[in-house]
């Protein structure tokens, strides 16, 4: 531990009163873009709560948009958001896990196994847009689903892989060798001890991934422009097969499509700000989970 | 009984891990296949003509996409004269003089806007930062190529940040402490010997925040103005290649000449992206040693 903060350079602190005075303005320099950072942040933040808040109430939560989206909430969006961001779960949980337990657990480490991890960082760098193609004409078109839930749900799934992969590779690999070693030892097979040794330990460290990449599909505009998601629907869908309205489509439309621009401005902002709080809080979750298994791996138990 | 399941769940295992491999090559495969007739029908050339995106036209529809590459080339550009110094003056900071409790408090603050949907982080440049452009510039609109630099600049920072720190962090102490050792002020040691030696690094980092501006898509799609002619200057409204396929998707017609020219740009958005990550992951592989 101590080393860890010597490392760092932090043992040359001591001696503050005798950095010149040139790095220290240095240092200033570049404390301000982190500063910055914060701004930036706290800038969007203030805007969107402060020109939000006031519109979000029981009725804009709970009802749908009426006289022609320019009056009512925004429930449909809300609705449709929770259901595809289940589609996506559906899709990338058990196929993300999976290709990690493939990875760490039972791969020969080489050259297939390279480039396994090599197709994951190349699959995270798709532009979003480009998985809306891929959607709009593999799931849409060539498996017929049409403009759906499910088609919506599988090409947000796709986008989500790598985060979903890469969380639970390293959710496994915080698994001590030695736990597996004793569990061969004692004659377990390889799926007895994934499954009874390494996957219990790993679930944290994979929920939190999990969670990212859902905050992260939760408010993907490109990828469901064309393979599902609605202007505007009268009701809620009712099948899988249904298009639906979802929250980071209804702020793109609201804010740049929508006939009366400036009178729909407070919903768009309300719009913004429950997007915004939804993503924040998953994040919030994810970080608060990580912290807590980082500490209970960091003391060994 | 038992080799039964343990063979069956080897397989589902092996699947998962050859699937990824599958999706890309799937995604590759999928868009060559789409964009194939549009290529066979029309050529090369056309796509790259001096001309417009003008698909609905009558008569003669034409589908460069020059001015729309140009449109990516500048918010790119843009943004990365932005984000790169801001981005790794910002890491430098966060892994060899930030003391514990500003890592604490700055860190979650990167990862914040990070999480930020890039559709509300959007609309605030819709609403706030364009009326401002226009006024500080005394143009009509600030929809143009300079507030789609700034906001793809924003939205690429995290990343920058947070792979510039790790490539920085991951310079072996040695190198520090020799450089403190010999004297040099700990100014000198972060810009002469720590910055350099994580350079591949660093220059990772700027490529995958590059990745990731050149395939942003509603913050170009809401704040550039999208129009289709050749853009001029940083303060005109341009179309980015994104941008283009996300206005047209909704509405094209199945297997026409203009559905398979919207794949052409995908596929080209795709090689460019590919190629920038390749990059990337090259350098990333290259990390700073301590010769025994």
């Amino acid at each position: 531990m101590k080393t860890g903060v010597l490392d760092r350079g932090i043992v040359f602190e001591k001696k503050k009163s005798e950095w010149r005075s040139h790095e220290l303005i240095g240092f200033w320099a570049l404390r301000l873009t982190l500063v910055l950072v914060l701004f930036i942040l706290g800038i969007i933040v203030f805007d969107i709560v402060s020109k939000g808040a006031g519109v979000i109430n029981w009725e804009f939560l709970t009802q749908p948009p009426r006289v022609g989206m320019t009056e009512g909430g925004i429930f449909p969006a809300i609705v449709g958001t929770f259901y595809v961001t289940l589609i996506t779960i559906a899709f990338a949980v058990p196929l993300g896990v999976g290709a990690a337990i493939y990875l760490n657990e039972y791969a020969v480490q080489g050259k297939f196994t390279r480039l396994v991890r090599m197709s994951v960082r190349n699959l995270a760098g798709v532009p979003s847009i480009v998985f809306g193609l891929f959607g709009m004409a593999v799931f849409v078109k060539i498996f017929g689903f049409g403009p759906s839930l499910i088609a919506a749900g599988f090409t947000l799934g796709l986008l989500t892989l790598p985060v979903t992969v890469t969380a639970s590779e390293e959710a496994l690999r915080t698994v001590p060798r030695a736990y597996r070693e004793g569990s061969f030892a004692l004659g377990a097979t390889r799926w007895q001890v994934v499954r009874t040794v390494v996957l219990p330990r790993a679930i944290p460290g994979i929920l939190t991934g999990t969670i990212l990449g859902l905050a992260r599909a939760a408010g993907e505009t490109a990828p469901i422009l064309a393979t599902g998601a609605a202007f505007f629907l009268p009701h809620l869908p009712d099948s899988i097969r249904s298009q639906f309205m979802a929250l980071p489509y209804h702020l793109f439309i609201m804010s740049t499509q929508h006939h009366a621009i400036s009178q729909v401005r407070p919903i768009a902002y309300g719009t913004a700000l429950v997007l915004l709080a939804l993503v924040c809080l998953l994040n919030l979750a994810a970080v608060l989970l990580r912290k807590r298994y980082r500490d209970r791996v960091a003391k060994g138990l | 009984m038992a080799s039964i399941t343990e063979k069956a769940m080897r397989a589902i295992f092996i699947f998962c891990g050859l699937a990824i491999i599958l999706f890309l090559v799937g995604i590759l495969y999928i868009l060559l296949s789409n964009s194939m007739p549009g290529l066979i029908e029309l050529g090369l050339g056309p796509f790259f003509a001096v001309d417009r995106w003008n698909p609905g036209a009558y008569g003669e529809p034409t589908y460069s996409l020059l001015n729309m590459i140009y449109g990516t080339l500048m918010v790119t550009l843009g943004a990365l004269i932005f984000a790169v110094p801001v981005g790794v003056a910002a890491a430098a900071y966060l892994a060899e003089i930030a003391s514990p409790w500003e890592r604490e408090f700055f860190k979650p603050i990167v990862e914040i806007l990070a999480g930020v949907p890039s559709v509300v982080l959007v609309f605030f440049g819709l609403v706030v930062l364009a009326p401002l452009i226009a006024r500080a510039f005394n143009l009509n609109s600030g929809l143009n190529a300079f507030n789609g630099a700034l906001l793809v600049g924003i939205m690429a920072l995290p990343t920058i940040i947070t792979l510039a720190e790790d490539a920085i962090t991951a310079v072996p102490k040695e190198y520090r402490h020799a450089s403190l050792a010999l004297g040099g002020t700990r100014w000198q040691t972060i810009w002469k010997i720590t910055i350099p030696a994580a350079f591949s690094g660093i220059t990772a980092s700027a490529m995958l925040g590059m990745g990731r501006a050149i395939g942003e898509t509603m913050t170009v799609l809401m704040v550039t103005g999208n129009m289709v002619a050749r853009p001029e200057s940083f303060l005109d409204s341009v179309r980015t290649l994104s941008a283009g396929i996300a206005i047209d998707i909704g509405d094209v017609v199945f297997n026409s000449i203009h559905f398979h020219a919207l794949f052409v740009a995908g596929l080209l958005l795709f090689l460019i992206t590919f190629a920038v990550n390749l990059l990337a992951d090259i350098l990333i592989q290259r990390k700073p040693e301590v010769s025994k």
